[in-house]
């Protein structure tokens, strides 16, 4: 059962050269709150889990990564994810490739402790070139097909967000996709739940199937109102497209970011919420006198 | 920008010689599904996404659409268009399932592509540490290797049409070759479109092939924009245009908001 903690305390419980898996999909209800809770933290030398979004470029901003493993890294409605490719391009990160469909069976074998699952997804392509140690199991039956050999997804922790969870760690989605979420929780030693709102047991409502991640699964429950921010979140999934894109404008210039990061990621949570309220307002302002 | 062309909508309707590059591209694109039946059209890209709709609305009706999200709507919808009424659910846990269940035809962008068709989205310049870091290869190594796989390439060049990928994200037919006939059998490269012309590769050795060229497109140029050496016979066809009820659907129903024209310049 999940204990109902602080971002401070679940990110305290963590430790330098973790592998952490990181829930959601591209720019799309990731756990932001928390993520950012590392980047303030001494945490560092950690390997990155996602189906990568901003999660992993503003970890790779504040140097706190030494490997990512992921199918991709984008911001969906921008193409690329301007920190990681930084990282990438210059040689700051080691970097583990796999496909989508891959990835998922990595999740799922180290959701149900299995060593791999085979797939046809990998073979022919550069991925068995570049991910070393990458093996090929052969089909035991007649048919002898040759297949990829995906080993588990393992983790330290798993930290996933969700729009609504109660106070013991059970978790509900309100958007359209469940992405992985619930396979994060499984195949992580601990998984940490952060949430938009959090109810009493009993009060999670809804459609019993939008109930994804279960406190047998989740070590800790932190309520992160707009936690999500900027990535999309809640029933309409709608992302801060405005936000997003002053995120990647600012990304892309050395002196813009040390400027975004003074403004929106000096402080705590509460700081950054409300220092995203005054630049929204401030926006609206100069919108109208145009 | 949306263009407003000196045709206006009722010459549009009267000839079919009114049609812009872009929709050339999406009726081209729309063709690399005729024929499949009852499978999910996956589009990646405006002209692609428009040419799964359009390929629903007229001659490949059974085939299975998006909202560009996790719902396959009733109808084809309006790019960028809510949903509306609803089919099915396909979240990306089961979309990715799909891919392994193989029915699906999907038609993906490519940053490289050479002359078997092995393409790269995922990095240019040496992996260990790119010179440009791009997506990273999704899912083109299993939709590869798995589903009838098409592209759509909105800028044809020697940048792209390459002599060798630096990062193989899809697979192409000499690769999949290489592998055996049993885990290539669900291999196989549809077509090619770009903004120049359309492409398979219906050669001996799997070559890509020019099939046509688009109204207006010598196929010098074409040539001149590909980095390897073109299969070309004979007398190179122009790609159709589009017919009457295809121009109007593009534009009343599926772009009314001329989107297309921002991917494929006139």
């Amino acid at each position: 059962m999940g204990a109902v903690m602080s971002i401070e305390e679940i990110v305290g419980s963590l430790d330098s050269g973790m592998t952490i898996g990181i829930g959601g999909w591209g720019s799309r209800r990731k756990p932001m709150a928390l993520v950012r809770a590392i980047c303030r933290s001494a945490l560092t030398d950690l390997t990155v889990v996602s189906y990568g979004g901003p999660d992993v470029g503003l970890l790779c901003a504040a140097g706190k990564v030494r490997r990512v493993v992921a199918p991709f890294v984008t911001l969906d409605s921008i193409a690329l994810e301007p920190h990681f490719r930084a990282a990438r391009q210059s040689g700051a990160i080691e970097f583990t490739e796999y496909d989508e469909g891959m990835f998922m069976f990595g999740l799922l074998a180290g959701a149900h402790r299995l060593p791999f699952l085979p797939t046809r997804a990998g073979l022919g392509s550069d991925v068995m070139r570049v991910v070393p140690g990458l093996r090929t199991v052969r089909s035991p039956y007649e048919d002898g097909e040759e297949l990829v050999a995906v080993p588990a997804l393992t983790m330290d922790a798993a930290l996933v967000h969700l729009d609504l969870a109660d106070t013991r760690g059970n978790g509900r989605y309100l958007g359209p996709d469940p992405y992985m979420d619930d396979l994060f929780a499984k195949a992580a030693a601990r998984c940490y739940l952060s949430c938009e709102r959090m109810v009493e047991p009993g009060e999670l409502g809804g459609p019993p199937q939008t109930l994804l991640v279960s406190r047998m699964h989740v070590t800790g429950v932190v309520e992160t109102p707009d936690g999500g921010h900027f990535t999309g979140h809640g029933a309409g999934g709608e992302r801060d497209e405005a936000f997003q894109r002053h995120y990647a404008a600012s990304a892309a210039d050395p002196e813009a970011w040390a400027a975004f990061a003074d403004r929106f990621l000096s402080g705590d949570e509460a700081a950054y919420q409300e220092a995203v309220r005054r630049w929204h307002e401030r926006d609206r302002v100069e919108g109208e006198t145009r | 920008m949306a263009r407003e062309g000196p045709r206006g909508r009722g010459d549009a309707m009267s000839t079919a010689s009114a049609a812009t590059r872009a929709e050339i591209c999406v009726v081209a694109c729309a063709e690399a599904w005729r024929g499949d039946g009852e499978v999910l059209a996956a589009a990646m890209g405006t002209c692609s996404v428009l040419g799964a709709r359009l390929a629903r609305h007229t001659f490949e009706p059974g085939l299975l659409t998006t909202d560009g999200g996790a719902l396959l709507t009733a109808e084809p919808v309006a790019l960028g268009a809510p949903a509306d009424a609803v089919e099915g659910w396909l979240p990306f846990r089961e979309h990715l399932w799909l891919v392994q269940n193989g029915r699906r035809h999907v038609m993906m962008g490519a940053s490289q592509i050479d002359r078997h068709g092995n393409t790269n989205i995922s990095a240019i310049g040496e992996w260990a540490r790119p010179k440009s870091q791009l997506l990273g290869v999704r899912g083109a190594p299993g939709n590869t290797i798995g589903n009838p796989t098409s592209y759509w390439i909105p800028r044809h060049s020697t940048r792209v049409f390459v002599p060798e990928v630096d990062m193989v994200s899809g697979v192409g037919f000499d690769r999949a070759a290489g592998l055996g006939p049993r885990a290539s059998r669900f291999h196989g490269l549809r077509r090619v479109v770009t903004d120049l012309g359309v492409f398979d590769f219906g050669t001996p050795d799997g070559s890509m092939r020019l099939v046509s060229v688009h109204p207006g497109v010598e196929v010098e140029r074409v040539v001149a924009a590909t980095g390897f050496e073109l299969v070309i016979e004979g007398e190179v066809p122009e790609t159709r245009q589009p017919t009457e009820e295809e121009s109007r659907l593009i534009r009343e129903v599926l772009d009314p908001k001329a989107l297309r024209d921002q991917e494929v310049r006139a």
